[in-house]
């Protein structure tokens, strides 16, 4: 089991827990941590595999990069997103009924 | 109950994932060797810059949209509260700042020059450019920014707009952002400065019209 496969079968674990927490919990800044944990769990996989030879990849490295600019910037989004559902409702909760009809 | 669910299909996702990735067969394309055969076309010495700015070179301009259009839509939605007031002030963050800041501009262009042959680049010197920008708010030397005026718009949009140049350009000889090699070196910094330049004020923006 190389270094890279270990990478690889941490991202997918950080995943998983990423995909549970967006699920379960309620709280709007948590929902988007877990978002991110996810996104970070998905990066470490490309780049786990693409080294799990031995030498690293630089392609996925390059698109590792990209993709951690884009999640910088997606993260704020949210949290401005987040803040406007603020100032209009008084809390960082979806309200229910636009959970059930739309996709949340 | 259905926390428990949710948590034990999570589990169980993730151990199918892992037991799949152990037995994965070796990749069918060697990419490495295929980066490697055309680094001498790329015009940078660096695998990681040559695979973002030019064999792969529309994935950054879509980022830089991307990053871009975030920004138009944070600003769409930022509360507006007039002028907002400095943090308190505190002497020793000030001090610090006013120390780490110049020389976070100096690692910030050896970063983005660094870029074309060691690790580094546009995105690494943005970020740090971005930092310096959110500590000196902070230290409550700086305001939080309000509306653009006409300069920050042109500094927001210098990166996707002179990437985009380049690209049109570079259609006219027949493939979408295909440098050529005698020119790749040149027009590969100038995207750069300008991604390095864009990227900081969007980073910065992101919180400081925000905050």
């Amino acid at each position: 089991m190389s270094t890279g496969t270990i990478f690889a079968c941490t991202g997918v674990i950080l995943f998983a827990m990423g995909v549970a927490g967006v699920i379960l919990l309620d709280h709007l800044l948590r929902r988007i941590l877990a978002f991110n944990l996810m996104g970070s769990g998905a990066f470490l996989v490309l780049v786990g595999l693409g080294q799990r030879a031995g030498h690293p990849d630089p392609v996925p490295q390059a698109m590792v990069l990209t993709g951690i600019v884009v999640a910088v910037a997606a993260t704020a989004l949210a949290l401005a997103l987040a803040r406007r559902l603020f100032a209009l409702t008084g809390g960082y909760v979806l309200p229910p009924g636009d959970a059930r009809d739309g996709d949340g | 109950m259905k926390r428990a669910a949710i948590v034990a299909l999570a589990a169980l996702f993730a151990v199918t994932l892992i037991v799949l990735l152990l037995d994965l067969p070796a990749p069918a394309v060697d990419l490495p060797a295929a980066v490697g055969a055309r680094m001498a076309d790329s015009g940078v010495a660096h695998p990681v810059t040559a695979v973002l700015l030019n064999f792969r070179g529309y994935d950054t301009l879509l980022e830089i949209g991307v990053l871009l259009l975030a920004l138009i839509v944070v600003l769409a939605v930022a509360p507006r509260e007039g002028v907002a007031a400095l943090p308190r002030a505190d002497p020793v963050l000030q001090t610090l700042a006013r120390v780490a800041v110049p020389l976070m501009l100096l690692a910030g262009v050896y970063l983005l020059w660094a870029g074309a042959f060691r690790p580094g680049g546009a995105f690494q010197a943005g970020a740090v450019l971005a930092a310096a920008a959110v500590l000196l708010h902070l230290a409550g030397l700086a305001p939080a920014w309000n509306a653009p005026g006409k300069r920050l718009r042109v500094g927001l949009a210098a990166g996707f707009l002179v990437f985009l140049g380049v690209a049109a350009a570079l259609l006219a000889q027949g493939t979408l952002l295909q440098f050529p090699p005698a020119w790749a070196g040149a027009l590969i910094l100038l995207v750069e400065a300008a991604l390095t330049v864009s990227l900081a004020l969007i980073l910065a923006g992101l919180f400081l019209f925000l905050s």
